[in-house]
């Protein structure tokens, strides 16, 4: 995927960074810690440059890629009144936060793992502006707000002003219909320093090659801009160009989505090394049918008949192997499929699709010897869940493949029906299931 | 623009020299039996060689390779498709070097996957201004089958040949799975009659050319009578096809279907498919996305497993209309099982047929006095493949002539002449004196026409160029005579210069070298522009005349092509002083010791 969503205070670290290339006429305070635990956070304070956590009232919430987390609950801003949280509240506050598991009104369910702790910003809600950007179908889309806040989503067609800057748009356009649409509802006065600071974060969010870039709200007291809450996605394909200026970023997984299974992630680091591509997302581990489809679009086919043929619970996993992977690559990946499919039982048996489309380079021969492998190692268990195989594969030397598999599977005592490119590609499913 | 992608003269310059894959579409050029083979040129921008060698068929071609795209450019008019195989890196790079060079490229194909977003926006944007279609990034391409096909797309001849992609059937297929492509072409064939044109649109969420570019075309495309389109969750671009058939600018029927429905599952996380498939909105769901077009009267089976059964409805009942007919199959060359690459390439004489040739002119058309041609002739025929005018021939003619001898006492000469009487025979003694030849003995032709040349090709005044060889610690080559001085000029350069001035239609480098010899010969009365100096000129000023590139002449003088002159015209002398020799019957020569100067010290001890 292209685009990946980063911690908020990363991407409040890349403003700071490029703070004063960027943002001319502009201050931005950038006091901000990220933590794992309180005791983290009470380590933190000690050190020199972090006297703040101790001096200043502070704003705690944690820090995992999700949203909405005033309305969740999940914002330290007061104990009695707003800007009286101390460090050791902030503390006490994570360590409680850490002890269960938090369910969001999403319905999201997780541990919290990381917090942002920043300075409390005293001010009053006029001087709560919005400002966004991302791209909409072809176009940058700049969004200003003089409403900022938890409540700018609900009425946003009258409270927003949409700024559409295609690519090829110039600069002196781009100022121009920017300095056109500032929202009336920020004071004349402002309004210029609004347009000044819209202009500056447009382009800070092109250069920096932002997918997706949302302050929400920033408070500007004078021309001090504190940005108080922050959401971001950057283009991960540009990484290679944005090395520097992005520093040593991180992409973590989003909040309520499990960790990867150890099998996944023995897949991943294999897909990591290769040349050829390697995925598995687990679905149902206790599902009945098992894939090993080779590519991606006729993975997503597959996986689009299974569910509309036996319905989505059946469906166990999905994945892909493509590129060209070896022999060896191919006899692991199949094995970690075959381990997973028998660790559960289902009285109906097992259904294993070992299917593909028909290739344009990858030799399926050689492929196959490695999936081969991994049968003569697993013949034993399959056969003890009653599994039934079906095969359809086409491409270069797919006779010589479908023929190795066959003779493997007579060998082994196992049940395979084999098919070709004559066959359509996800036949073998409605085949499976009709037996 | 025309309504067909490609046609049977379509020819590609390849960016990236991929052997396999262009060795891919050359089998395809073979098998459908194209004229011209599909590439017209490879840009390789780290290769020194000048061409890569193909099978075509049985037998190899060479196609030309290039440093840079403009390069190619500049050789290959015709070539109207870049296929850009450059890595997420560049591949954004090349495209806009392609485009800036005006409207040469019609189509541009760019395999990578993963250009920065933003990067792809502005190259497709940039090629939407300059007219010029962009199939990709991230995708395998596209064919039109019996004319023109993409790299690998299409996989394996055998599959071409069982999907029936190597000659032209009725459907139009667009879709954004490359890996799918091969195998909606093989459902095409099984249940209709093959595609008339097919594109893969490419994964990434950023491409240049969506459904909707494509279907307009095909809508235009008298070949193509129905269109097939497979989707993916996520986008909005099936919309815009929905628009165009419910407004009439899409009248042939299509059959469409977007994969993906199992996506509606899964909240978020599991990523589906490719990088642009990822569903943001309700609208974009593939179950949206078939509803909607089954609504606009497209054709959308019930599952991607009915889809031949959609396909194979939709062909018959356009065949019983007439709108299809019975496609005749035609003959298919066939690729042969074994081909062994050659070792050696010969581009100067041919003896296979009835008669040699010399750069295909039979040997018979240049070599008696009645064909009027001279050994000049025959030397611009072998060594630089072209038929020269006269006044070059002549030329050619009159510089062996001059070099030809210059007496016994010169160092090739004396050794052709010791060799002789030691016994050996005409080659063996002819070789010596041809060994002699070097940067001291003949080489002032190469240095003369490399110096002066780089003088003027960098606007050096004399007084400049002097003071250049100067810092270089050379002397001049092809300036200073022994005896000959501007009073007693050598006949031979006479000779030359007069020539030249009555038959050559310009004498720039000469007029230049002129310029220099005032300059040195008012420093010291010999050091005249000589021989060696006028001939190493005249021949710069003969390529000038005759349309050679700067570089071509270069690479002339790099390769030694200048001495081959001087080697070639003292060959006949040097095999005229052995013949002396053998005549005179000389005994074996021994120089006299009184003429060496002995200075080697006794050793003290030995040890």
């Amino acid at each position: 995927m292209a685009q990946k969503a980063i911690r908020e205070y990363d991407g409040k670290a890349i403003f700071a960074k490029h703070w004063n290339e960027y943002f001319d006429g502009f201050h931005y305070d950038f006091k901000s810690v990220l933590v794992t635990s309180a005791d983290e956070l009470r380590e933190k304070a000690k050190e020199h440059g972090f006297e703040w956590l101790t001096q200043e009232p502070l704003v705690v919430k944690p820090d995992m890629l999700f949203g909405k987390r005033g309305k969740n609950g999940l914002v330290l801003f007061k104990v009695e009144k707003p800007g009286d949280v101390t460090l050791e509240d902030a503390a006490k506050w994570i360590e409680e936060k850490q002890s269960h598991e938090v369910t969001l009104l999403s319905g999201q369910k997780g541990m919290l793992t990381h917090f942002i702790v920043e300075p409390f910003t005293p001010h009053t809600q006029d001087q709560e502006y919005y400002i966004s950007a991302t791209v909409v179908d072809n176009d940058d889309v700049l969004y200003m707000s003089a409403e900022g806040g938890m409540e700018v989503e609900e009425g946003w067609e009258e409270k927003v002003n949409e700024v559409r800057i295609p690519i090829n748009m110039s600069e002196n356009e781009m100022e121009r219909a920017v300095h056109a649409n500032v929202p009336d509802g920020i004071p004349d006065e402002a309004k210029e320093r609004f347009a000044s600071f819209a202009i500056q974060f447009f382009k800070f969010y092109r250069d920096l090659n932002f997918a997706y870039l949302e302050i929400n709200p920033i408070v500007m007291i004078g021309n001090d801009a504190h940005i108080l809450d922050l959401v971001a996605r950057l283009d991960d394909t540009a990484g290679f160009l944005m090395k520097d200026k992005w520093g040593d970023i991180e992409f973590p997984t989003p909040f309520g989505m499990e960790d990867m299974s150890p099998e996944e992630k023995a897949i991943a680091e294999a897909d990591a090394k290769s040349g050829a591509s390697l995925k598995l997302t687990i679905l149902n581990p206790e599902g009945r049918i098992w894939t090993m489809v080779a590519g991606g679009g006729a993975s997503v086919v597959y996986a689009d008949t299974i569910a509309d043929l036996a319905g989505v619970k059946d469906l166990a996993n999905y994945g892909e192997y493509s590129g060209g992977p070896t022999e060896s690559e191919t006899q692991f990946y199949a094995e970690t499929i075959f381990d997973l499919m028998t660790r559960y039982e289902d009285p109906r048996g097992k259904i294993l699709i070992i299917g593909g489309a028909i290739a344009n380079f990858t030799d399926v021969a050689k492929t196959f010897t490695g999936i081969i492998k991994a049968l003569e190692k697993y013949a034993d268990k399959l056969k003890a869940h009653n599994t039934k195989i079906y095969v359809r594969r086409g491409g270069p030397n797919y006779e010589k493949g479908l023929k190795d598999i066959k003779e493997a599977a007579e060998r082994l005592g196992l049940y395979m029906e084999v098919y070709g490119p004559d066959t359509h590609v996800t036949d073998i499913v409605r085949m499976a299931l009709e037996k | 623009m025309s309504s067909r992608l490609f046609t049977k003269d379509t020819q590609a310059i390849f960016w990236n020299n991929n052997k396999s894959a262009i060795q891919r579409m050359l089998d395809y050029d073979y098998v459908i039996g194209r004229e011209k083979p599909s590439v017209a040129a490879i840009v390789a921008p780290t290769s020194s060689n000048k061409f890569e060698k193909f099978f075509y068929g049985p037998d190899e071609i060479m196609v030309p390779l290039y440093r840079s795209t403009p390069d190619a450019v500049a050789e290959h008019k015709n070539a109207d498709v870049l296929l850009n195989f450059a890595s997420f890196r560049t591949a954004y790079d090349v495209t806009m070097e392609a485009l800036d060079l005006g409207k040469q490229f019609r189509t541009i194909m760019v395999t990578a996957e993963g250009i920065p977003e933003r990067m792809a926006r502005i190259m497709n944007q940039r090629a939407r201004d300059n007219g010029t279609l962009v199939i990709g990034p991230a995708t395998v391409g596209a064919i039109t089958p019996g004319a023109f096909k993409i790299a690998n797309i299409g996989g394996t001849i055998e599959n071409i040949i069982n999907s029936k992609l190597h000659r032209a059937g009725s459907a139009g297929l667009v879709t954004r799975s490359g890996g799918l492509f091969n195998e909606l072409c093989n459902i095409i064939a099984l249940n209709a009659d093959g595609i008339a044109e097919g594109v893969a649109i490419g994964g990434d969420r950023f491409v240049g050319s969506v459904f909707i570019d494509h279907l307009l075309r095909m809508e235009e495309n008298p070949d193509v009578k129905y269109m097939i389109l497979l989707g993916e969750v996520g986008g909005t671009e099936e919309y815009k096809v929905i628009e165009a058939v419910k407004s009439g600018k899409i009248k042939k029927p299509i059959i469409a279907w977007c994969i993906g429905t199992i996506a509606k599952h899964f909240s978020s996380g599991v990523q589906f498919g490719h990088a642009g498939a990822s569903a943001n909105a309700e609208r974009e769901t593939a179950e949206a996305k078939n509803a909607a077009m089954r609504e606009a009267g497209i054709h959308v089976p019930n599952s991607f497993n009915d889809l031949p059964q959609t396909i194979h409805q939709v062909y018959t009942d356009l065949k019983k209309q007439g709108v299809i007919q019975e496609i005749e199959e035609p003959e298919v060359r066939e690729i042969p099982k074994v081909r062994k690459p050659k070792n050696f390439i010969c581009t100067i004489s041919d003896d296979r047929g009835e008669e040699a040739t010399y750069a295909g002119y039979p040997i018979s058309s240049v070599a008696t006095p009645d064909t009027g041609k001279s050994i000049g002739d025959v030397v611009s025929l072998l060594w630089f493949k072209k038929v020269y005018p006269k006044w070059a021939t002549d030329f050619i003619e009159t510089v062996i002539k001059t070099v030809a001898d210059h007496g016994p006492a010169v160092s090739g000469a004396h050794n052709a002449k010791v060799t002789a009487r030691a016994g050996k025979s005409v080659v063996e003694s002819l070789v010596t004196g041809l060994l002699t030849i070097g940067p001291r003995f003949g080489g002032a032709i190469d240095g003369a026409a490399k110096y002066f040349k780089y003088a003027n090709d960098n606007n050096m005044t004399p007084q400049e160029f002097l003071a250049y060889m100067k810092k270089q610690g050379i002397p001049i080559p092809g300036i200073g005579h022994r005896i000959k001085s501007l009073r007693n000029p050598d006949k031979r350069v006479e000779g030359l210069k007069k020539y030249a001035n009555e038959y050559f239609p310009s004498t720039s480098l000469l007029e230049y070298a002129l310029e220099v010899e005032q300059l040195t010969t008012s420093k010291k009365d010999n050091l005249i522009l000589n021989v060696d100096g006028t001939i190493g000129i005249l021949m710069v000023d003969m390529w000038r005349a005759l349309g050679y590139t700067e570089q071509e002449i270069d690479e002339f003088i790099e390769s030694g092509t200048l001495n081959s002159f001087f080697i070639l015209g003292r060959t006949i002398g040097f095999i005229g002083h052995v013949l002396d020799e053998k005549r005179l019957a000389m005994p074996m020569y021994r120089h006299p010791m009184d003429d060496i100067l002995y200075d080697v010290k006794p050793a003290e001890e030995i040890k």
